[in-house]
């Protein structure tokens, strides 16, 4: 079955999204990233989503659920990259990804995470743990 | 309205909806859209396909390029022969969903387009079309 992969990098996950997902990939992904949280006892979810030409309720709304089951499993997510032209049509589309937390660019969401998991035990990237 | 150009898909399956977004994304470059209305019009598309397919129980999309006044437009209609809906200006509210999605489909689909149809007949089905001109 088709899948998006997933990369181990310390507690965190990383996904970089770079197909034109379909229902049932963006709901396999879903899946896929609540048992590696729970498998890899993951601190936090960075989704790159810097090639997705658009962004439509469906996959507003998988990114919605993976912050917001991330969560609920003590893990942060944000998600980076979004182009200018995905942002404008996304909130004119009525979707704001309220309690989603996003950044820039790749760089700018490890910054993030970083600084917001500083002071845990072994909550940096390149700690294994 | 001049018809210059038309293309039918059919919407059966949800890989359907990737590809009605990618022949709209094709139509909207070649048309010289600018990025940003190729967004727009892309997404209100992944939208109504999506309706089409979750509560038409499958349908067709046409895409068609017109010419008026010596502007180009894209007007994309999807209809299907599913229940219809009986209460168009309910179904039209942000946030009203029968379904189990964000009930921004139909509402954010008419903001995203410079027009907007829509006709519905309980039991027989629905036709709703968008269209997005050139450079508005």
């Amino acid at each position: 079955m088709e899948r998006i992969p997933i990369l181990k990098m310390g507690r965190y996950l990383l996904v970089t999204v770079q197909v034109d997902m379909h229902d049932r990939l963006a709901m396999t992904l879903q899946d896929d990233l609540t048992n590696q949280i729970v498998e890899h006892k993951a601190r936090a979810v960075l989704i790159d989503i810097s090639t997705l030409e658009i962004v439509d309720s469906f996959i507003g709304r998988m990114l919605a659920n993976i912050a917001a089951m991330s969560r609920v499993l003590d893990a942060m997510t944000v998600v980076v990259g979004m182009q200018p032209s995905v942002a404008i049509t996304l909130v004119e589309l009525g979707l704001s990804l309220k309690g989603v937390y996003t950044a820039l660019n790749v760089e700018k969401g490890m910054e993030f995470l970083t600084t917001s998991l500083s002071g845990e035990d072994g909550a940096d990237a390149g700690n294994t743990g | 309205m001049p018809v210059i150009r038309d293309e039918l898909m059919q919407v059966r399956a949800s890989d359907d909806i990737v590809r009605v977004r990618q022949m709209v994304r094709a139509l909207a470059v070649e048309l010289g859209f600018g990025l940003v209305d190729q967004t727009k019009i892309v997404t209100a598309a992944s939208e109504l396909a999506r309706n089409t397919l979750d509560y038409g129980l499958g349908g067709t999309t046409l895409m068609e390029v017109l010419e008026e006044n010596s502007r180009i437009g894209l007007r994309i209609t999807f209809e299907d022969n599913g229940p219809g809906i009986a209460d168009i200006d309910l179904a039209m509210t942000d946030g009203y969903t029968s379904g189990r999605g964000l009930g921004l489909g139909l509402s954010g689909a008419k903001r995203l387009s410079n027009e907007f149809t829509i006709e519905s007949r309980v039991g027989e089905g629905t036709r709703i079309a968008i269209t997005r001109w050139k450079g508005r």
